[in-house]
């Protein structure tokens, strides 16, 4: 059982996360060990079993970059271990500048902090917006490609909260 | 994780960093990223009418291991003809800095990015 099917919705990438959270607690409801208290030692190990992969189905899924990923590798585009590195002169560039912009804030500039967060948040939405697109029509290649774009953005929106937290 | 001297000594002291005009003819520039770690790599070549790697400079957003790797790589293609530098394997790199298993990536990264220059310099050395 994949962990679309764990939580009985249509594997999209744009998902209700209300409704997944939902289902996710209804589910741990029914999954928790507590209620396999008095069951053969096996039941109390399946319980266990059973919410461990609960939980990481519902991490997966929740999050928006992992979730692409684990579709890709459903579709048999394995993502998790590749040590590609990404070669787009024109978006590579674009991070070098943003690197440069975010090595240059001081960490008290919260205003400055802040509008470096909206621009990251405006790129990484065209992005997801395009890698919507590009999963509902397959193009699983090209998806897969968008997604290392987003990696990238996941690690300067990281960059951007180390120098909030200063 | 423990860092190896020599990754400590080139990321504390990285050799040739910075950046040669892009629009000068007589420099290669190679852009690499790794999406597992968003690391950003940016290394040019300063080569010769003969084909020989005169000096080179890199700019690198990333963990130690990266820098040192592009530090290194550097260092190494210095004086070497453009068949010389084509040859340099990742491996070299990460025995040379001894990297860990997690950090070979680095090493692959720096390589990546040598190839990307030599690239541009025959993608523009083509006509």
């Amino acid at each position: 059982m994949n962990h679309f099917e764990l939580f009985d919705i249509k594997p999209d990438y744009a998902l209700d996360l209300a409704d997944l959270q939902q289902r996710y607690r209804k589910l741990q409801q029914a999954m928790h060990p507590d209620r396999f208290a008095n069951a053969s030692s096996r039941d109390k190990l399946l319980a266990v079993q059973r919410t461990s992969q609960l939980n990481d189905a519902y991490h997966t899924l929740r999050e928006p970059l992992s979730r692409a990923e684990y579709m890709l590798t459903l579709r048999g585009v394995d993502m998790q271990h590749e040590q590609k590195t990404l070669q787009d002169p024109e978006f590579l560039m674009a991070q070098m500048e943003w690197r440069e912009r975010v090595e240059e804030l001081s960490p008290g500039d919260f205003a400055a902090i802040d509008t470096a967060f909206r621009d990251l948040e405006g790129e990484t939405k065209l992005l997801q917006d395009k890698l919507e697109q590009q999963l509902a029509a397959d193009a699983n290649e090209e998806a897969a490609d968008t997604i290392r774009k987003l990696k990238f953005m996941h690690k300067l929106g990281r960059e951007l909260e180390a120098l909030e937290d200063q | 994780m423990a860092y190896s001297e020599k990754v400590i000594d080139h990321y504390e002291n990285p050799r040739n960093v910075g950046a040669f005009d892009k629009n000068d003819p007589s420099i290669a520039t190679g852009m690499v990223g790794a999406p597992a770690c968003g690391d950003v790599m940016k290394l040019q070549l300063k080569i010769s009418d003969t084909g020989i790697i005169e000096d080179a400079k890199f700019k690198t957003y990333g963990c130690g291991s990266a820098i040192a790797s592009s530090s290194l790589v550097t260092e190494w293609v210095k004086g070497k003809t453009v068949e010389e530098a084509s040859q340099l394997k990742n491996t070299q790199i990460a025995e040379e800095l001894a990297l860990p298993p997690v950090k070979i990536h680095c090493s692959i990264l720096a390589e990546d990015a040598i190839k990307a220059a030599l690239e541009d310099y025959k993608t523009r050395h083509a006509g």
